[in-house]
Order: structure tokens, then sequence, then C-alpha cells
């Protein structure tokens, strides 16, 4: 079980070393820790807190991309969570307040999506256009056009703050995932979305219901946006309805797909995605680290992805397998005949 | 079959005119040919790009790029007349040949390496973007006497509208790509592509060329917008543009294409086009409602029509049973 999960994350944790290392050559002062003032302070951590956001959203998105769906509104919704959010502590409600109705506000939408997608079989990508295109307008209409600007004290924590000296957005990415991971792993959530991603038809016929699991995915995905939006807003102490998880949307897809989940549905891994989060946001660092024109930041990253990408397209796989199997004949044979002789022993 | 594939398409181009009618009973200001000249000049560029993206999403993918493109053509002209004193009309075949080949090494990458348009498209995006940034942070006016020459060119229509060169090259444009889909054979292996790539493999649709060209013609197209986008502003910009892609796409689902590709008409989207152009002209007119309203009307307008597709497809799949049923009987 842990073997095959390694093997499975194995290709993500390779780049991520590699990202991390070139860090380290640039800047050997990467992996320093410190302290000060109770909080843990040093480029490790600033690559694990700024990438909260699109860890946050990678979860959700894992689950529905796993459905043969996706979610383009992740992004609106995170502006129209952090509008809610801080109208709501301006008008002074508590933080726990804020952050209910945030959550309240991004499980609607997840359900709007998901009554599009399963009640009214619309394809997911046009579904979830109509929020994304949408929810930007909403949020604006929230915030009146204008920043919302706050100073509750445990909104800004939830963004800004540290528990145990170590900022609340890693607390809360981690938690998530782990939450997220437990519950589909541990029962049978997990293998029914990718039952349901692989064949939907068949998955249906085999008597899971689809339509409430769909609707109950894109629920999930929606929370997680709302969670991102009020690390965002609780970060920068308002509410920006026009830049608030702007293309976050296409990173956390992004982040999915370095982490070797099929756009195709199917089998899914929520750790592979988290470290292709991860990794997106060590090439920014490694990026800043560098010292390179501001400018070349986004010609290096689109370069590193395509690489990425490119070394993990179905047809370069199967040219190294196949480059694999003709180089070492006797050592795949051996591979056979010892699969083989498994099966006889577990007929 | 045909009738009701064609249905969306008459339904856009009905409420164009509808909704236009109700703007000009509620201002009648807006009944002049300066409204008409301004929706063709103001959405020349976000038009041209819709055409490619016409041809992309017939064909089943998506092109993210198309923004980035335009954004990359303004800055690259701005720069080239900046530094270098080559002749606009030289620049401008020079950025063609840079987009198009930029399309078509993606709709070659798509294909040979077998990945998702959407993420192919979406590091294209990035990597053009990139490339404008690297090209100047700022925005670079473009002070040639041949744009100024190519600005002055109109033709003033009675009323005072006055017909730019750019809005002539959008519906040109248009008339081409129709003439490309519907009459030629490139056109039709769009359409079969779009239906089912295995079945276009099998019948011996040659899919690496169309997909390839379908690239290729999507950012060939979005590097005129860009040519357009820099004659409408005279200045190149790399922050030009963001978001331009999905306003292209949300005009080519209003009007009527699949977005799963096979079934559409590019005259929809210049219905499309032209209806979000005139929720923006009412909004300029009207005063007081803020722009936010034009995404939130832009994106119920979508849902209108996916809705309105949904139906159709009920409708028609509703009637095959009865209808094998009557040839059976006879």
């Amino acid at each position: 079980m842990i073997r095959a999960t390694i093997r499975r994350i194995l290709p993500q944790l390779v780049i991520l070393a590699l990202v991390l290392g070139l860090n380290f050559a640039m800047f050997p002062g990467f992996f320093h820790l410190e302290m000060h003032n109770g909080r843990l302070f040093g480029n490790i951590i600033d690559v694990l807190n700024r990438g909260a956001p699109v860890a946050l959203l990678s979860v959700g998105m894992t689950l529905v991309i796993a459905t043969r769906g996706i979610d383009l509104s992740v992004g609106a919704v995170m502006a129209i969570t952090g509008a809610v959010a801080a109208s709501v502590v301006t008008e002074g409600g508590s933080w726990i307040m804020a952050l209910l109705a945030a959550l309240g506000a991004g499980a609607l939408c997840g359900i709007w999506n998901g009554f599009l997608v399963a009640v009214l079989r619309i394809q997911p990508i046009v579904a979830t256009l109509v929020l994304m295109v949408a929810g930007r307008g909403i949020a604006q209409l929230l915030t009146k056009g204008a920043i919302l600007t706050f100073n509750d004290p445990g909104l800004i924590r939830l963004g800004g703050g540290t528990i145990l000296s170590v900022p609340t957005p890693i607390w809360i990415w981690v938690t998530l995932a782990v939450v997220v991971g437990l519950v589909v792993r541990r029962t049978a959530l997990g293998l029914l979305i990718e039952a349901t991603g692989i064949n939907e038809r068949s998955a249906r016929l085999a008597g899971i219901n689809a339509k409430v699991l769909l609707i109950a995915v894109y629920l999930v995905t929606g929370l997680c946006a709302a969670l991102a939006g009020i690390v965002v807003t609780g970060d920068i102490r308002g509410a920006d309805a026009n830049n608030a998880g702007l293309w976050m949307e296409l990173d956390a897809i992004l982040a999915v797909v370095i982490g070797g989940n099929s756009l195709l549905g199917g089998r899914f891994s929520i750790t592979a995605s988290l470290l292709g989060a991860l990794i997106i946001q060590s090439v920014n660092s490694a990026i800043l680290l560098s010292g390179m024109p501001v400018e070349f930041n986004l010609v290096i990253k689109a370069i590193i992805i395509i690489a990425i990408l490119v070394i993990q397209s179905p047809r370069v796989k199967h040219s190294i397998y196949l480059l694999r199997a003709s180089s070492g004949p006797v050592l795949a044979r051996r591979a056979v005949a010892a699969k083989g002789a498994v099966g006889e022993d577990h007929p | 079959m045909r009738h009701s594939t064609r249905l969306p398409l008459y339904i856009t181009i009905v409420t164009f005119f509808v909704a236009y009618a109700a703007c000009i009973f509620q201002f009648p200001n807006m009944l002049s040919s300066r409204v008409v000249a301004n929706l063709l000049t103001d959405n020349a560029f976000l038009g041209i790009t819709a055409v490619g993206m016409t041809f992309v999403i017939l064909s089943g993918g998506i092109d993210l790029s198309v923004g980035s493109v335009i954004a990359f053509t303004g800055v690259f002209l701005a720069v080239i007349l900046r530094d270098t004193s080559i002749h606009p009309l030289a620049a401008f075949a020079i950025v063609l040949v840079i987009t198009t080949v930029f399309g078509a090494a993606m709709g070659a990458i798509i294909y040979y390496l077998e990945m998702p348009p959407f993420i192919v498209t979406l590091a294209g995006m990035f990597l053009m973007r990139g490339l404008a940034y690297v090209l100047s942070t700022e925005s670079v006016p473009i002070t040639h006497e041949f744009y100024g020459w190519l600005q002055s060119l109109y033709w003033k229509a009675p009323g005072g509208g006055r017909f730019r060169i750019t809005g002539l090259l959008m519906v040109l444009s248009f008339v081409a790509a129709a003439i490309a889909l519907h009459r030629t054979r490139f056109g039709r292996n769009v359409y079969a592509l779009g239906g089912s790539a295995q079945t276009a493999q099998l019948m011996g649709v040659p899919c690496a060329r169309t997909t390839i060209s379908i690239y290729a013609v999507s950012g060939g197209l979005a590097g005129l917008a860009g040519i357009v986008y820099s004659l409408y502003t005279s200045a190149g910009y790399s922050l030009a543009t963001v978001g331009t892609e999905l306003d292209a796409i949300a005009a080519v689902v209003i009007g009527g294409t699949l977005l799963s590709g096979g079934s559409g008409f590019v005259a929809g989207t210049f219905f499309g086009i032209m209806i979000m152009g005139l929720i923006q002209t009412y909004i300029v007119f009207d005063g007081t409602l803020s722009s936010w309203w034009t995404k939130i009307v832009i994106g119920g307008l979508l849902f209108t029509f996916i809705m309105l597709q949904k139906g159709l497809a009920w409708a028609t799949t509703a009637r095959i049973p009865r209808a094998n049923v009557s040839a059976a009987r006879s």
C-alpha cells in the first residue's frame, strides 16, 4: 500500500527535489529556519505558506478532475467568498460568522456548479465557465467595486497569523488535505469517484448514485475555494474582487496535471496534486531567488511547465517504456516471468 | 435534424435584433449609424479572435492562448517600429508568421504528444504573455505615420458613423471563415474532427494536418487581432487583453456553437460578439449601471444559451426513437 503510493508519487517527488535543489544551489540559505517573535521564518516555510491557496484549490480540483470534470470557477468563487467574509466583518460580525458565511457562499457556488453538471448534464467546462464569468461580477457587486479593507484580528490571523509558530495557512491546507485524503481513501468514496470518472454510465448501473456524488465533489471544491479565498483575504487584510484568485484556477489545474492526474478522469492522487502545487510554488521561488529580471518569470515558468508536461505526456511515457523494454530484454523477460509466477501463486 | 442544428443560430440572431429593438425603445439615440459603426470598430479585435476560436471549438478543442498572443503582437509591433526603421506592413507580415507558427506548434504538440488542448494552450498563454513582458513591461506608443494613415481611412455614413478599416477586416474574416468552413474540404474536416476524432481518423480525415492547421489559423487570427488592437489603441502593452480568450469563448457559445465540437456556425459567433457589444453599449448609454453588470449579464446569457442547446438536444434525442418506430412500421 505504502510502496504503491510512493511509486505513484515518485516522479513528482523527483521533480520537487530537483527544483528545491536548484533553489538551494542558487541560494545556499534556502533550507535555513529561524525563529523571530515566536514565528518560524525561512524560504521553505515561505514556499509552504505562499503555496497555500493553490494547494487548497488543488485538493478539490483533484476530485473534480477525477470525475472527468473541471472547475474553472474556483478563482471567481475565491473572490466571492473573500468579499462575503470582508463584508460580514465590516458590518460588525465576528470572524467565526465571517468564516461560516464564506464557507456557506462557497458551498452554494459548488452546489450550483454540481447542479449544472449532474442534474442539467452540462459539460463541466461550460457549466463552470458561467460562474467564472459572472462570479467576479457578483463579487464586485458585493464590494461595490472597491477594495473592502478590515481590521478584524481573527480574520487576519487566518491569512497572516501563526499557530504554534507555524503560519496558519499551512495548518489550514495540511489539515484539509489530511481530512479529505482520509475520507476518500479510508472509505469507498475515492473508489466511487474514480469509477464515476472512468465510466459514469457503468458506475450508475453498478449502483453508484453518481448524481449526488458529482454534486458533493463540486461542493467540496467550492468549500476549498472558500478556504483559499479567506486565506488570501486575511493575508492582504481586504477583499479585492478584481484580483483575488485571478487565474488561480489555471494554477490549480496545472498543479493537478503536474501531479500526474489525467484530465480524462479516473485514478487520482491528492498527495501528487499537492506536490504539484508545491512544485509550482518552488519554481516561482527559484525564479525570484535567481535574481533574473522579473520580466523573464513567466517565460521561464512556461518553459519549465512545458518540459514537465512533455515528460509526463502519454506518448513520451510510452516511448520511454519501449526504449527500456528494447534495451533490457532479459530484464523485461525476467519481469514477465516473475509476474507469471506471482499469478500462479495467487490465481 | 438539419433544422435543429440551425435553430440556435436563428435564436441568437433574433435575440440580437430583439435586444437592439428594446434598447432603441428605451434610448432612441441608439438607432444611429454611429452606434453600429462603434459596435464594429470596438469589437473588431475580439471578433477576429472569436473567428479563430470558432474553428478550434468546432474541432472539439480550446485555445486559451489568444489573449496573450494579442498582447504579444501589440508589444512586438510597438517595439519593432520604435527600434528599427522597418515598414509596418513588413512588421505585420513578420508577426503574422510568428503567431501562425506558434499556433501550429501548439497544434503539433496537441496531436503528436496526445496532450489535452486545455493544458497545452494554457502553457502557450504563459509563454506568449511572458515573451510580451520580456519585450517591454511598459506601454510603448506607436507613432508611425503609416498608422495614422490607416486610422484615417474610414467611410463616413449618413448619421456620422465612421466605418473603419478594422471593422471591415473583422467582417471580411467572418466571411472568409464561413467560406472555408462550409465550402472547402478543410472545413468539412474541422466538423468531422469535432464530431468524433476516432471516426474522422477511420474515415481518412488527415487528423494531424487538420489539427495543426486549426491551431495555426487560431494563432494567425489572434495575430491579426493583435494588429487590429494595436491600430485601435496606437500602443503595445504587455498587460493588455487579459482574459480576451474567455470573452471569445463566451461569444462562440452564445453564438450557438457546441463546446464539445462538431456543431455550430461562424455566423452565430458574429452575432454573439454583437450581443456582447450591445450589452456594453447599453451600459454606457444608461450611465447608472456599473461595469460589473456586464459580467453578470454575460454569465446569465451564457447560461441561457447553454440551456437552450440542452433543450434542443433533448428534443431531438426524444424524437429519434419515435422516428425509428415509424421507420420499422413502414
